[in-house]
This record gives structure tokens, C-alpha cells and sequence, in this order.
């Protein structure tokens, strides 16, 4: 058993023979030539055959891959008719008195290095496409189509590389994953692969591709790129189940994607997924979340030597906002102190840091990091549909400082000519018991409450979260948090505040209903939790 | 003869496809369509692989001339194309 590392591109599992990919390796010879007008007609004739290869390509991936991937095809079509492309190979025949062979392949190295030495990853790939228009342009001079995977037994393909048009025309019906030892996440293979469903790990590596042959048996891990040749029993099992998790999953996500979150009465309810990171909004997509309920912005500081600067932030909550494309998204201000502690920011230790310096207290106290932050926000929010959030809220006094820092920073950015969404949604955690209880005097001051329910239950109970051995004392559904929640979306509904709840008993499906009933407006969760819980709700009848 | 320039939103630029798609309309009029990036050499509207080779990117400004029979309405359904699709 060896386990190489690759990187995957659509995450998937397959477990299964390997079929080592070949092609008719065309050994172009420099030949020179008396009649270069046969040489040119030969171009022609090749140029048609090629383009009407093309053309069957492009009505495949047209049926299997969707309309915008197909295009690239129909890119290749014109990039066989190209002006430039044509002249460089009639004139190298001409000149040089040479073979047609041997000039497109000159004329593609050009073309290709040209691409290859600019200094942008998307365009450097393209040189993949000009090779590959040009090997098919020279298989077709030489008399030939490319061939087809014969054998009848779904195999793993491993190959060097896979050209785009590979790729499409290999029997989808025969092909269990893709293997390419090269190759980058930006080609258009890796993006086909992703959009045919196939299990897909690509930059293998050269040992791997050395090591691999006809009929050997190998586990294609595409969630996390690994890749195991002769793997035992054992190992074969654990994938098996793997696959068999990633086919409910498909089929879960198969009958619920797109459709609404609503239950059989109309009642409708928002999910949205909580993340810690701009790493994960894959996954948030991935999983149909309708926005981002928790973005916890935590992670800049974490990952920083020092406190991460305003355009450092921005540019990170531009990109989550961008990627959302419009979807709400919810931004919790800094939450450190307690269980997260950062060693630049210098805290002192506490005896009891749950009930210490932590979240909103710091920020309140050391107004120059929460400035950097609101102005890297409120920059941000031009990009898409930001909400800002603070955390541990006790008072009427705290969310009124809140605010006040709030206006400061408008008005600064108003005056410094940048521009921001003036109508960004700005809300409050409600964490601690004083908040719950004092929620019809918060709901009017912001637009929206999002109910933490671990730091809920920890304050409310007075459990210790990180103790275990007061579990047998943690009641997660105790009837003092519920009334808690159930009294802040009274008193958040009666000013026109909505309501969310972001702890983990959104994600707890025996809760669903009693949280419909309180009329929550969102849950957000974890985005493995996106769609069960959709399908929890649209099982639920609120009239009965 | 006419003149537009034209700032590139897109964020990855002129990439393939789109760059395709340019092309293939610029093919449908009679007139010459010529397109240059700040610091190149104007290139061929027709030539597909020279205005991917210009590496035009989000925020880079093209500048398009123009010269035909038909350059009004050639005009305006490029800029229509410039700025539904880039």
C-alpha cells in the first residue's frame, strides 16, 4: 500500500482498477519538401477533419457538461481558424520548405510558450488548449482520429495530462475517476471533471505516474487528494463506506438544492451556515446555504503575527461578500478572551475568563482595533449584502457604544470619498441572560438578533463549557434557554427586528419545530447541516 | 473611423471565452476592427489568439478602433458585447 498526495478537484471517491492513458504519441519528423502547395493543401484537408472532430466534441460536452463548458470548444474551433495561428504555419512550410507535421508544430510551441510566459495563471494554462488543437490538427495530417478506451470495465485514467478535448471524449459511462500527474486547478480539465461528476485529483506527481500500471488497483480520494495504490482490504472498506456516505449526500443534495426552505403549511424559515474562515464558503455554496448566518472574523487575528490591518481586512470581507454574490452575509466583530486568546493582544489572566474580558468588552476598550475592523467592514459592505454583528452583548449602554463607533466611521468614510453601503444591517448576539431579558429594549435599536445558544446555555445554567464533568448538569434543551429564545423573538418581532439563531441547536433537528413555532427567521449552521435541516423543515406541518 | 475605449470589470480580464465570442461578432462586420492595450502594439479584432496574448485584466483599459462601412453599428454592438460580458 503507497499513498500518493495530489490535489483534488471534485470531492468524490472511487475505488477501482487503474487504466493507464495512452495516446497515439505522434513522433513528428522535420522533412523537408519539394511541393509545398501539396503540403499546404494537406493542412486544409486536416484542418477540416480536425474542426469537424471539434464540432462532435463540442455537441458532447454540450449534452454533458452544460453550455458554458462546452464553449471552450467552440474556443478551440477558433482557435483552429486563427489568423495568426494559420499564417505561422504556411509560412514555416513555405520558407523552410517543410512538412505540414513538422511546421504546426513548431507554430504550436511558439504559440504555447507565449502563452506559458505570461505572468497570469489563468492565461498560462491556455497553452494547454493551443497544444491541444495542435496535436489533433497533427494526428489528423498523419490519417487519424484519437482512440477510445476499449475495454469494457469502468477503470481509474492516469495520465501526464489530460487535454480538455480528452477529457469530453473519453466514454463518461467507462470512467470510474481522473488522475493527471500535472496539470492546475485553473485548466479546463479540472473544471469538466467538476462539472461531469467524476471523482478528479490532479498534480500527482511524476513518482506516482512511474509507479502506476495497467490493472493495479487504487482509491481515488478527491476530497482530500490522496491517492492509495494497492490498498488492503481493510482500506478498500472504509473507502467503500466513504463512497456510499458521498452518494447519500449527492442524493440529499440532488432532491434538495434549490428548493425552498418551507414547511408543508408555507411556513418559510432562511438557512443560512456559520464559518470561520474564506476557505469555506466552497462548502457554503457547495451546500446551498442562502447566506452566511456567522462569519466569525476571529481568524484574521489568529493567523496573524499582529493585528491584521484595515486593508488587510478589507480585502478578506470583500472576497467573502464577492463570493456570496449578493447573499446575506453576516459578519460577527471580533469574539477573542475567554477560550481564544491571542498573544499580541496582551490580556491579562483571569481567574474566570468566561466572565471576563472577552469579545465586545475588548473592543469597547481598546476602540482603535474596533475602529480598524468597523472601517474595513463598512468598506466592504459596497460589495455585496453585509450584516455586522456584535458579540456578548449585557446593555443598552454597550450597543449604544457600539453604534456611536458605528456612525464615526460612516461619517469619516463619507468624508474621505469611500464608498459603502449606507444601509448595512447591524445586529447583536444574544448570549448572556441580561440580553434575552432586556431584548424588547435592544430589539428597537438594531436590525437583527442572532441567539448564541452555547454561551446561552453556559451563562444561563452557570456550566462551565469547557468542564466535562458538569455534562450530566447541561440540559441542552432546557426550558429556561428556550424561554430565553422565545422572549427575545417576541420582543425582536414586535419592533420588526428579525431573529436568527447561530448556536449549535440550530442544527439540532428535534429543536426544528419548537423553533418554527417562535416564529425564528433564520437558523444558520454548519454547512453539512444546510440541507438535513431543509429536509427537516419541509417535513413539518406548523398547522397541526 | 471610430474611437472607444472601454474599462475592463471582469474580474479575471479578456480571458478565453469571452475573448471567442468577441471575435466571432467582429468577424460579422465588414469593417476593421482594431484593439489596444495601454503600452502593446494595437492587434487584429479578428486574431484570437493575439488579443489573448495581450493579457488584458480587471481595471486594464482597451482601446477600439474602428474603420468601415458599417463602423457605427459595429460601434455599438461591441460596446453592447464589452459591457454585458466584461
Amino acid at each position: 500500500m503507497v499513498v500518493y498526495q495530489g490535489k483534488g478537484v471534485y470531492g468524490a471517491v472511487a475505488v477501482g482498477k487503474v487504466s493507464v492513458f495512452s495516446r497515439n504519441s505522434a513522433d513528428v519528423r522535420r522533412m523537408t519538401v519539394d511541393d509545398t502547395e501539396k503540403e499546404l493543401a494537406r493542412v486544409e484537408t486536416a484542418k477540416e477533419m480536425a474542426a469537424q472532430q471539434l464540432e462532435e466534441i463540442h455537441s458532447k460536452a454540450l449534452k454533458e457538461v452544460g453550455e458554458a463548458n462546452a464553449e471552450i470548444f467552440e474556443v478551440h474551433l477558433m482557435m483552429l481558424d486563427d489568423e495568426d495561428y494559420n499564417d505561422s504555419i504556411k509560412s514555416i512550410i513555405e520558407t523552410q520548405k517543410v512538412n505540414a507535421e513538422y511546421a504546426v508544430a513548431v507554430t504550436a510551441d511558439n504559440f504555447a510558450e507565449m502563452f506559458s510566459s505570461m505572468d497570469d495563471a489563468y492565461m498560462q494554462a491556455r497553452a494547454a488548449d493551443v497544444k491541444d488543437i495542435s496535436d489533433r490538427l497533427i494526428s489528423c495530417l498523419m490519417g487519424g482520429g484519437k482512440t477510445e478506451n476499449s475495454s469494457d470495465e469502468k477503470m481509474i485514467i492516469c495520465a501526464d495530462d489530460l487535454a480538455p478535448s480528452e477529457t469530453v471524449s473519453l466514454d463518461k459511462e467507462k470512467v470510474l475517476a481522473f488522475v493527471t500527474a500535472f496539470g492546475s486547478s485553473n485548466s479546463h480539465t479540472a473544471i469538466l471533471a467538476r462539472n461531469m461528476n467524476i471523482p478528479a485529483v490532479i498534480s500527482a506527481g511524476e513518482d506516482f505516474l512511474k509507479n502506476i500500471h495497467d490493472g493495479d488497483m487504487l482509491i481515488v480520494d478527491g476530497h482530500t487528494g490522496q491517492l492509495i495504490v494497492s490498498p488492503d482490504d481493510a482500506t478498500i472498506a472504509k473507502y467503500v463506506e466513504k463512497q456510499a456516505e458521498d452518494a447519500r449526500k449527492k442524493q440529499l443534495l440532488q432532491e434538495l438544492k434549490g428548493k425552498e426552505n418551507v414547511t408543508v403549511d408555507g411556513t418559510k424559515i432562511n438557512i443560512f451556515a456559520n464559518i470561520g474562515g474564506v476557505g469555506s464558503i466552497g462548502s457554503v455554496l457547495a451546500n446551498d446555504a442562502g447566506g452566511i448566518g456567522l462569519f466569525r472574523s476571529e481568524f484574521l487575528y489568529l493567523e496573524s503575527e499582529d493585528y491584521p490591518t484595515e486593508e488587510q481586512q478589507f480585502s478578506a470581507y470583500r472576497k467573502v461578500l464577492e463570493s456570496m454574490a449578493g447573499k446575506k452575509v453576516i459578519i460577527r466583530t471580533l469574539d477573542i478572551g475567554a477560550d481564544k486568546q491571542i498573544d499580541y493582544f496582551d490580556l491579562e489572566k483571569e481567574d474566570n475568563p468566561a466572565l471576563g474580558l472577552r469579545a465586545v468588552r475588548i473592543c469597547l476598550t481598546r476602540p482603535e482595533i474596533f475602529k480598524t475592523q468597523l472601517r474595513a467592514l463598512f468598506r466592504a459592505s459596497a460589495f455585496g449584502d453585509l450584516g455586522i454583528m456584535f458579540p456578548m452583548i449585557t446593555s443598552v449602554s454597550e450597543v449604544e457604544k457600539c453604534l456611536a463607533v458605528c456612525e464615526e466611521v460612516k461619517a469619516e468614510l463619507k468624508n474621505d470619498g469611500i464608498k459603502f453601503n449606507e444601509n448595512t444591517e447591524v445586529g447583536i448576539m444574544i448570549e448572556t441572560p441580561a440580553a434575552a431579558v432586556i431584548s424588547d429594549l435592544l430589539a428597537p435599536m438594531v436590525d437583527f438578533f442572532s441567539v448564541g445558544t452555547n454561551d446561552l446555555t453556559q451563562y444561563t445554567l452557570a456550566c462551565d463549557r469547557q468542564n466535562a464533568k458538569l455534562e450530566p448538569f447541561v440540559d441542552t434543551h432546557h426550558e429556561a434557554v428556550l424561554r430565553l429564545i422565545e422572549m427575545s423573538a417576541k420582543n425582536a418581532h414586535k419592533n420588526g427586528t428579525w431573529i436568527g439563531i447561530c448556536g449549535e441547536l440550530a442544527a439540532d433537528l428535534t429543536l426544528t419545530e419548537t423553533f418554527m413555532r417562535m416564529g425564528i427567521d433564520e437558523l444558520s449552521v454548519s454547512p453539512p447541516y444546510v440541507l438535513p435541516l431543509r429536509e427537516k423543515v419541509r417535513s413539518l406541518d406548523l398547522s397541526k | 473611423m471610430k474611437e472607444f475605449t472601454y474599462i475592463i470589470e471582469d474580474e479575471i480580464g479578456i480571458h478565453a471565452r469571452p475573448a471567442g465570442n468577441l471575435v466571432k461578432l467582429i468577424k460579422t462586420f465588414s469593417s476593421t476592427v482594431t484593439i489596444e492595450k495601454e503600452g502593446k502594439p494595437p492587434v487584429s479584432g479578428t486574431a484570437l489568439m493575439k488579443i489573448m496574448g495581450l493579457g488584458v485584466k480587471c481595471g486594464d483599459t482597451v482601446k477600439f478602433t474602428i474603420t468601415g462601412d458599417d463602423e457605427e453599428a459595429a460601434l455599438q454592438q461591441i460596446a453592447e458585447f464589452m459591457d454585458a460580458n466584461l
